[in-house]
């Protein structure tokens, strides 16, 4: 039914306009190396020096031990504050993130009542930086803990030890599992943002209208936009995991030609959701805030990538099922960090297979060769 | 002067009127970010709820159904596999069906009654590492508190004296990770709307060919810059406003600073950002140009304001750049304001920066109105 020289031409038509606008070219390539390097150095959820401030009033051995530990500690970039105001000053500032406090009758009440206190407090405002920070105190203390009662003898001061084993990324190294992530955004900025303004130019320019008298077909058409974006969309990707791999050291336990299957497949429904935009909206302004809105931001949010979707509310989850990236995060994380693990991979495939030829269907509904009247 | 005012606002109502007269524009810049809001407000949180867990208890003692109760009795964590053998594991961890497991050696009892140390085995899935680390924390607490108890009840009172940790959380008592995501969510939606916005504005004059109109008519550079500017900070400012109310009339933020702190904060923020807008627009030719150029912007701005994930986890040099992102200070500064209880005073080594950057851009971008590109 295509003509193959038709869509040939439309196809040279396309790609020159890519490489007129240097922009798409940013976009599709630049863009994916630009955020690697930010993802791999910038977005980081591992805290390391964190400043906290120890008040030590008393001077006994115990109490000195105790802030040598936070001295020592790689985890903490610790500072004497002389006072609790002095230090609840440093909290408020902002300038430590924790206060460990040690009050000066520590000895006495170790010695004689059995029991004494250390007082923690933490800036609560970054939480999860808050909680983080509150496991590496509480491992500090209990360390110091657990040598002085060997010290006297005691063999295990905890009745109960947990051995903790972290598969498919055992450090756990949170670049790991973000830059497969990010091949998600990568393949949404090119796919959907970049194509949804394709079609709404070609409207608001007017030279929609001129294709219209042309003999080309619809389906034509939809290949002659879909395929030069999605080479760039692919050669981005390609040039994210290659980086990825080399500069950050992600191990890819996976299959290499499953990961640009699967990859596909995703661009593919994220194409055909920016064609389907641009279509509708047929304006630039409308089709980037839509695609940007509808597009880019629930690839961010609602895939899984940086928060965590099971603990969010039911209506969120439900949300979240329409939500192509969702799947591919899925796909990525375990293509990377388990393997081919057909189990995981083929349900997540399977609903994003479908996405794609939905989206795809959609769009070439839209795009029906028809002035407005 | 009075001709001076007269052209402003007659170029102040046209910009507005470029923007309102669409219907699609109308919605698109007031309807979704509204709908935005309401959802990553619930989406954006690291806390867990939950998280599925399956259990291979080889022990079956009254030690372990007691440990087992309290991961029970956890709303963070929901037992849905009960295993009776380590091959059970694999599956169930590789199909993210369950991402924690949790085994209890034969000998747990045992051991724990002749005052041994007893293990407990934990499997977490890595693949997304801030969950995992999350809900080992989790772990550790539970397990820990357990073992408190029974050293409790095995300790004679003349043995190990015992050290008490105490703590208190500041700012945010319940450590909810809600309260740092959406105190600067506001500003960050309504970011984005402004940047497309302001991206757009002087790139559509250009790509339609009305730019050079604006250019020859009777208008002073300056004069072209407030009216455009003018819209831009309107609907930024309006809706900043609006979803940080949102955010404390819903999602139950505290706002423990004052008012004007956080209207001086989001106007300083907007202004600054408009300014980068209207640069990258009058740089721009078409609006696909513009819009990217926004995007080039917005990812890096947004991934490394310390929005998400703290500028404290970033290498040295790195938190050193991210002294150019105005992102950075208005996120600092919301959380002073809404969390610690900031005043104007208290912001303002947030405040100046963003006046410096404002006072770079804007005349930037109005040199470039009168440079042609392309």
């Amino acid at each position: 039914m295509a003509s193959w020289m038709r869509l040939r031409g439309f196809i040279r038509k396309e790609m020159l306009q890519i490489k007129r606008d240097p922009s798409s070219l940013l976009l599709g390539i630049f863009m994916p190396v630009f955020l690697l390097i930010i993802f791999g150095y910038g977005v980081s959820l591992d805290p390391q020096d964190v400043p906290v401030a120890l008040v030590i009033e008393d001077n006994g051995p115990d109490a000195q031990d105790i802030a040598a530990r936070f001295k020592l500690s790689p985890y903490f970039k610790s500072r004497v504050a002389h006072s609790m105001p002095e230090a609840t000053q440093l909290l408020e500032q902002g300038i430590v993130d924790g206060i460990v406090y040690i009050q000066n009758n520590f000895s006495a009440e170790l010695t004689f009542e059995k029991r004494a206190p250390v007082q923690i407090i933490l800036n609560g405002v970054d939480a999860n930086r808050a909680r983080i920070l509150e496991g590496y105190i509480q491992a500090a203390v209990l360390g110091w803990y657990a040598i002085r009662q060997a010290r006297d003898g005691v063999e295990s001061p905890f009745p109960l030890e947990v051995e903790s084993r972290i598969w498919f990324n055992s450090a756990p190294n949170s670049t790991y599992s973000l830059v497969p992530g990010l091949l998600t955004l990568i393949m949404t900025l090119t796919g959907t943002l970049l194509t949804a303004l394709v079609i709404a130019r070609e409207w608001e320019r007017g030279t929609m209208e001129a294709l219209l008298t042309t003999p080309i077909r619809t389906n034509e058409m939809l290949l002659g936009k879909t395929i030069p974006y999605f080479i760039l969309g692919i050669l981005g990707m390609a040039l994210a995991v290659a980086l990825g791999v080399t500069l950050f050291n992600v191990p890819l336990r996976g299959s290499l030609v499953v990961l640009f299957v699967f990859s596909s497949v995703f661009l593919l429904a994220a194409l055909g959701f920016g064609l389907f935009i641009s279509a509708v909206t047929r304006v630039q302004f409308v089709a980037a805030m839509a695609s940007v809105i509808a597009g880019f931001l629930p690839a961010f949010f609602l895939s899984g990538l940086l928060f965590d979707l099971k603990s969010t509310p039911a209506f969120i989850q439900l949300l979240s099922y329409v939500v192509p990236a969702k799947y591919f995060v899925t796909i990525a994380q375990t293509l990377f960090l388990a393997g081919n693990v057909w189990s995981a991979l083929l349900p997540a495939a399977i609903v994003l297979t479908m996405m794609a030829f939905i989206l795809l269907a959609l769009a070439r509904k839209k795009m029906v060769r028809r002035l407005p009247i | 002067m009075k001709d001076a005012f007269q052209r402003i606002l007659a170029l102040i109502t046209k910009e507005f009127l470029m923007v309102l007269l669409d219907p699609k524009s109308r919605i698109v810049i007031i309807i979704p970010p509204l709908i935005q809001f309401f959802i990553y407000g619930y989406a954006a949180t690291y806390d867990l709820n939950d998280v599925e867990l399956a259990v291979l208890d080889n022990s079956r003692s009254t030690e372990s159904r007691e440990l087992l109760r309290r991961f029970t009795g956890s709303p963070n964590f929901k037992l849905t596999h009960e295993l009776s053998s380590t091959a059970q594991v694999a599956p169930l961890i590789d199909k993210e069906v369950v991402r924690l497991v949790l085994h209890i050696p034969n000998d747990f009892s045992k051991k724990i009654n002749s005052g041994e140390q007893a293990k407990v085995q934990v499997i977490v899935d890595g693949r997304s590492a801030n969950v995992a680390l999350t809900a080992l924390g989790y772990v550790e607490g539970i397990i820990q508190e357990y073992s408190a108890k029974l050293a409790q009840q095995t300790t004679t009172e003349s043995r190990a004296p015992q050290v008490l940790l105490i703590q208190r959380s500041w700012f945010n008592e319940n450590m909810e990770s809600r309260w740092y995501i959406v105190s600067a969510l506001g500003g960050i939606i309504s970011m984005i709307v402004v940047m497309v916005l302001a991206s757009l504005s002087v790139a559509r004059e250009r790509e339609f060919g009305t730019f050079d109109q604006l250019l020859v008519a009777p208008f002073r550079t300056h004069e072209i810059l407030i009216g455009k500017t003018a819209p831009c900070l309107f609907f930024g400012l309006a809706e900043s406003l609006l979803l940080s109310a949102a955010g404390v009339w819903w999602f139950d933020i505290p706002m423990r600073g004052t008012v004007t702190a956080l209207v001086i904060a989001l106007s300083a923020f907007m202004i600054a950002v408009v300014g980068v807008g209207l640069f990258i627009s009058s740089i721009s030719t078409t609006m696909q140009q513009g819009l990217l150029g926004s995007f080039v912007f917005i990812m890096p701005a947004v991934l490394l304001g310390g929005f998400t994930t703290p500028i404290q986890n970033m290498p040295h040099w790195l938190q050193v750049a991210t002294y150019i992102n105005p992102l950075r200070y208005v996120v600092e500064a919301s959380r002073a304001i809404f969390l610690m209880g900031a005043d104007t005073a208290t912001i303002w080594p947030d405040l100046w920066p963003l006046l410096i950057i404002s006072c770079i851009t804007m005349p930037a971008a109005a040199v470039m109105f009168r440079v042609r590109t392309g």
